[in-house]
C-alpha cells in the first residue's frame, strides 16, 4: 500500500485564508488543488510537504468567463469544466483540443488548471496550449497580485514563478479582435502524439493563428514534450509573421520548430523520433488553425 | 482528524489521519469492500466511485477531502435486492471475467447512462478509457453498457432480451 508521509492538513474557505495558512506553514507547504499529480508524488516519496493547505472550497476561482477582451479562467477550473466550456470552445478551440487528451475522465474531473500548469511538468499539455494563444497567469500574495505572460511562468522542469505564500489564481487570455464569435480571423488547435488513452505527449504542438486576408498577422506555438524553452516555438513564430498562411509557410515553420527544440530521449521515444513529430505536429496544429480561422 | 462523509446516503463520523485515503477509509473504516484498490498510481481506475455527483479514482483522494460530502459506492447500485441496469448488463453481456475492474466500471456506466442515456460505443469506450480491465474484456463491457441503455427500466418490469 503506497500512502503519503504524515503532513498537516488545513483547508482555506477562500484566497485570503489560503495565503494566511500559506504564510503560517512557510516553504514546505503545498497547495492542494485536484491533488491528481502532489498525491502520487507523495506516495512515491518525490514530495514530502509539511503541510497541504486544501483550496477544494475556494470557490471564488472556480470560473471561466468573458470579461471585456480577455477569457479569464480561474486557477481551480477542473479538466473537464474547461472541456464542456461552449465560452473556452467559441474562443479558443485549442483547449477542447488539449483537454480531450489530457489524461481519462475520472482525472479530468478533479485536476485543476491551475494545478496542471504549476506542477510544471514538462511534458504538460496546457502549458503549450496556453503559451500558444499568449496567456498570462495572475499570481496573489498578502501585497496584492501581479500578473506574469505565461512564456515567463516556468523556470524549469517543475519550476514556476510562484513563490513561497504565493497563490496562482487565475489565467487570462487576450481575446484579439478577429478571435472567436466573429469568426473568419482567427483559430486554434492542438496535435498530439501519445503511446496510449490519456499518457503524457510523446510530443505535443499547439497553434493558434490571427490572420489578414491570406496572410499571417500573427501567431502563437506552443510545444510540449520536446524541451523547448518555455514550451514555445519562438523561431517557427518570428518566421511566419506576415508570410502567407499556407501549407508552404506551415511546413517551413514545422522544420524551424523541430531544429530549435531539444527533445530527449526516454523511455517514450528516441530524440529524433520526437524532434519529427515537433515538426509534424506543429505543421498540422497550424493547418487546422488556419482552417478554423477560414470558417 | 475529525470527518463526516456521507456514504450512499448514510451519514459516518469517524477519526483519520489526514494522509487516509478515500480508497482505504471506504474499505477498512466503513467495511465496504466492493470499491477496489489496485494500481495505487491513479491509471487502473478499479477504485472509482462518485465524489458529489461525479466519478473520481478515489486512491488519489484523500478521506479529509471528502469532509462534509457525499460518497457513493459500488453497494448503492442495487436496490431492495434489484440490480441495476448496469449490474444486469454486466451479467448479461459478460462484461466480467475476474471482476476486479467490475466495480469501477459499473460506477463510471451508470454515470455515464444517467447524463447520456443513449450512448455511443465510441462514448463509452471514452467513458471507461480511465479504467483497466487486465483480462482484456473491454468489447463485452462496451456490450454490457449498451445492453443497460437499452433495458433502463427493472428487472420485474421488462424481462431483458438475452444477447450475449
Amino acid at each position: 500500500m503506497q500512502v503519503p508521509s504524515h503532513f498537516e492538513y488545513e483547508r482555506a474557505a477562500d484566497v485570503e485564508e489560503a495565503l494566511a495558512l500559506l504564510a503560517r506553514y512557510g516553504p514546505e507547504a503545498r497547495v492542494l488543488a485536484g491533488g491528481h499529480s502532489l498525491l502520487p508524488m507523495m506516495k512515491l516519496r518525490l514530495a514530502a510537504p509539511d503541510a497541504l493547505i486544501d483550496i477544494n472550497d475556494v470557490s471564488e476561482l472556480s470560473y471561466i468567463r468573458v470579461e471585456r477582451d480577455e477569457l479569464l479562467v480561474g486557477a481551480l477550473v477542473r479538466h473537464a469544466e474547461l472541456l464542456d466550456s461552449p465560452l473556452a470552445a467559441e474562443h479558443f478551440p485549442i483547449f477542447g483540443d488539449a483537454e480531450r487528451v489530457i489524461a481519462d475522465p475520472l482525472v479530468r474531473n478533479r485536476g485543476t488548471i491551475g494545478g496542471s500548469l504549476c506542477q510544471a511538468d514538462p511534458s504538460e499539455d496546457l502549458s503549450a496550449a496556453f503559451a500558444a494563444v499568449r496567456a498570462s497567469a495572475v499570481i496573489r500574495n498578502a501585497e496584492g497580485s501581479r500578473t506574469v505572460p505565461l512564456r515567463e511562468f516556468h523556470v524549469g522542469p517543475y519550476q514556476t514563478v510562484v513563490g513561497d505564500g504565493e497563490l496562482l489564481t487565475e489565467f487570462r487570455v487576450p481575446i484579439r479582435p478577429g478571435a472567436g464569435g466573429g469568426r473568419g480571423r482567427h483559430g486554434s488547435a492542438y496535435e498530439k502524439v501519445d503511446r496510449r488513452a490519456g499518457d503524457w505527449a510523446l510530443a505535443a504542438a499547439g497553434a493558434a493563428i490571427w490572420l489578414d486576408g491570406g496572410k499571417v498577422a500573427d501567431v502563437g506555438i506552443g510545444l510540449t514534450a520536446v524541451g523547448a524553452r518555455h514550451f514555445v516555438a519562438a523561431e517557427a513564430e518570428d518566421y511566419l509573421r506576415g508570410r502567407p498562411a499556407d501549407d508552404e509557410s506551415f511546413a517551413q515553420a514545422g522544420r524551424i520548430a523541430a531544429e530549435h527544440c531539444e527533445p530527449s530521449a526516454d523511455q517514450r521515444g528516441p530524440a529524433d523520433y520526437k524532434r519529427h513529430l515537433a515538426g509534424e505536429l506543429t505543421t498540422r496544429a497550424l493547418r487546422r488553425a488556419a482552417e478554423r480561422a477560414r470558417t | 482528524m475529525k470527518i463526516t462523509v456521507t456514504v450512499n446516503g448514510e451519514e459516518y463520523e469517524r477519526d483519520v489521519e489526514p494522509r487516509l485515503l478515500l480508497v482505504h477509509f471506504l474499505r477498512d473504516d466503513l467495511d465496504l469492500t466492493g470499491t477496489h484498490w489496485g494500481c495505487d498510481t491513479s491509471n487502473c481506475g478499479v477504485c472509482a466511485v462518485w465524489l458529489d455527483g461525479v466519478p473520481v479514482k478515489s486512491c488519489t483522494v484523500l478521506a479529509v477531502m471528502a469532509d462534509g460530502k457525499n460518497v457513493r459506492t459500488v453497494e448503492d447500485l442495487e436496490r431492495d435486492g434489484e440490480l441495476d441496469p448496469v449490474q444486469k448488463g454486466f451479467t448479461e453481456c459478460h462484461g466480467l471475467q475476474c471482476g476486479f475492474c467490475t466495480p469501477g466500471m459499473l460506477m463510471t456506466s451508470r454515470w455515464l447512462l444517467d447524463h447520456n442515456p443513449d450512448p455511443s460505443d465510441e462514448e463509452i469506450r471514452v467513458a471507461i478509457s480511465g479504467q483497466l480491465c487486465r483480462c482484456t474484456g473491454y468489447e463485452n463491457i462496451v456490450r454490457s453498457v449498451r445492453w443497460a441503455a437499452e433495458h433502463p427500466t427493472t428487472w420485474d418490469l421488462q424481462e431483458p432480451d438475452v444477447t450475449v
